[in-house]
């Protein structure tokens, strides 16, 4: 369990790796409801952590602490340390401005959420919250987000087009697109395929494994197939608990608890 | 209390009987949209008459005389400058002080008022009583407020800011539905770049719903336009044989503000006015304001649909 992580997080091998954020005893309330139990973790840099477990284990709550989204809820009470590395900020410290961390932590939702707004605005969003007004700059950085999204090709010639016009896979990359714009130290994503077919499904695993070099990545997922494929680190959650977290070939090949095995063979879930 | 009951016989019918169902079923429905029918035609010829017995009534005063001309003693000559150059001049006044206050209110219930918090639920309180306060009361209000206290007399701008508070409620409730039917997944797309409050505001929530919110501006402004009781009460004359001051003028600084300090009279005062005369030629004349009156409201609610239809088109969540 969490004891476990913890010691083979204090192993040799893991002290040479870079890490990007340490969550340290977090627990989280809706109301009186403890809906996060004494959760600790790293979050390794430049890698994917892929957060499962079966609805209602806490998994996107936990991945929506990162970016301070349950501030925007009244009743949501945070206990314990987010903090990001290596400044070592607290980031749900009450003296950390929320807007302040969703600067540097970006989110890609469930479902495709671009604004109708063009294709080109919704990617340059996130400079212009940030203040940015110079056409060329802004142009060069949405072509730049455009192509890490490996959305270029098929928008180019249509950048001032209403983003609804797009397919879903194609909205879901272009959100993908506007969370990469600003170049997030992390970037979140919350189950970002379960509302597209599996074509666009894969095009945005892929995108997941090519944009692991330049940004740290937590996915939440019900698939566990999905889990396997793009994440290097798994957490197993259940019922507000971190059950296990590990390596993911060693955690989906042999788990240590019993509940994981449970789960990722589908014995319940 | 385990005892087994014995299964109950078979609940399948023939074909019969499930046809015999159906035509029970379907003569009940035929009854329903009759009566339906029935409730709506009574709704859609009481509103025809009355528009046809104005069309016949006052159809031959539609002239374009009928809009240039001053009220006269002598029914043939009487038009409506006045009364639809006022209506005009009170709407202005009405929009300008509605839309803001409206809005602003209904932003600020929606998205700043903390949920459960009491000054949230006072105002909340507030704005759905005043929305059943009788017009006659507003008017009381503003003659004591407006005329009096803040003494801008009996003039355009009491009468605009006195329907503007009429209508507020109607602003209000529209534009926080407006605000209402943003989807959180938007909402939470803006925050999550990095946006603040207002920013999600003014940059989202405000332009997403623009159509919702100009829906019912319009309507309530077509409410205003009809109102009559709150303006006598704060004393429009019912004869005016002049105009308002311009509100542009040739010498600098070109813009002058003192139409709104001027007396006035409205359509349905006008018309009202023309109604309780004993000479019956200046019946015509009523009817006739009065389908200038209802053209302008169905243009207004027109307007109000074809928004919306326009932008129900456009923007599908």
């Amino acid at each position: 369990m969490v004891t476990s992580s913890q010691a083979r997080a204090a192993t040799p091998a893991v002290e040479t790796q870079h890490y990007k954020a340490e969550v340290r005893n977090l627990n989280f309330y809706y109301g009186s409801f403890h809906s996060l139990k004494n959760i600790s973790f790293k979050l390794e840099a430049n890698k994917a952590t892929a957060l499962i477990g079966p609805s209602g284990c806490g998994k996107s709550t936990l991945l929506r602490c990162f970016n301070r989204l349950h501030d925007l809820y009244p009743g949501n009470r945070y206990e314990g340390s987010i903090v990001l590395l290596p400044d070592n900020v607290n980031i749900l410290d009450r003296k950390v401005d929320p807007i302040e961390v969703r600067m540097r932590i970006g989110m890609v939702f469930q479902k495709p959420n671009p604004f109708p707004k063009s294709i080109f605005e919704n990617v340059a969003y996130g400079l212009r919250v940030r203040g940015m007004n110079n056409k060329t700059e802004l142009a060069d950085r949405v072509e730049a987000a455009l192509k890490g999204a490996a959305l270029w090709e098929e928008v180019n010639h249509r950048l001032d087009d209403l983003a609804f016009n797009l397919s879903g896979g194609q909205q879901q990359r272009l959100c993908i697109a506007r969370a990469l714009a600003t170049d997030p130290e992390i970037l979140l994503f919350d189950e970002p395929t379960s509302a597209l077919d599996p074509i666009a499904t894969s095009s945005i695993e892929e995108l997941i494994q090519d944009i692991k070099h330049k940004v740290t990545i937590l996915i939440v997922t019900h698939n566990m197939q999905q889990a396997a494929r793009v994440s290097d680190y798994t957490a197993y959650m259940y019922l507000g608990d971190l059950i296990e977290f590990g390596v993911t070939s060693e955690l989906f090949v042999k788990p240590k608890d019993k509940r994981t095995e449970d789960y990722i063979t589908g014995r319940f879930g | 209390m385990n005892t087994e009951k014995p299964s109950p016989p078979s609940a399948r019918l023939d074909a019969a009987a499930i046809a015999e169902l159906i035509r029970t079923g379907k003569r009940k429905e035929l009854v329903f949209a009759i009566l339906g029918v029935f409730c709506l035609a009574i709704a859609i010829l009481t509103l025809t008459a009355a528009f046809l017995s104005l069309l016949l009534d006052g159809w031959s005063r539609i002239r374009p005389e009928f809009f240039v001309n001053f009220p006269s003693r002598r029914a043939a000559e009487a038009g409506i400058l006045s009364a639809w150059v006022g209506s005009f001049m009170v709407l202005i006044v009405t929009m300008v002080a509605a839309v803001p206050l409206g809005v602003g209110a209904a932003i600020y219930l929606e998205e700043y008022g903390q949920k459960g918090g009491w000054i949230k639920d006072v105002i909340e309180i507030n704005v759905t009583n005043l929305a059943g306060v009788p017009s006659i009361i507003y008017g009381l209000l503003a003659l004591g407020l407006f005329v009096y206290y803040f003494k801008f007399g009996q003039s355009v701008l009491s009468a605009g800011l006195t329907l503007a508070l009429l209508i507020l409620p109607i602003v209000i409730v529209a534009t926080r539905e407006a605000l209402r039917s943003v989807p959180v997944h938007i909402r939470e797309a803006a925050y999550g770049v990095g946006a603040t409050r207002w920013q999600m505001v003014s940059q989202h929530l405000v332009p997403y719903s623009a159509g919702g919110i100009l829906t019912g501006i319009i309507i309530g402004l077509a409410r205003a336009i009809g109102e009559t009781a709150p303006v006598i009460t704060i004393g429009a004359l019912t004869f005016i044989a002049f105009l308002p001051p311009s509100p542009i003028s040739t010498e600098p600084p070109f813009l002058n503000f003192d139409w709104l300090f001027s007396p006035f009279t409205v359509l349905p005062i006008q018309m009202f006015n023309w109604v309780s005369r004993p000479d019956s030629s200046f019946h015509a004349s009523a009817a006739g304001a009065g389908l200038v009156l209802l053209a302008m409201c169905l243009a207004m609610n027109a307007l109000a649909i074809y928004i919306r239809y326009q932008v129900r088109k456009k923007i599908k969540w």
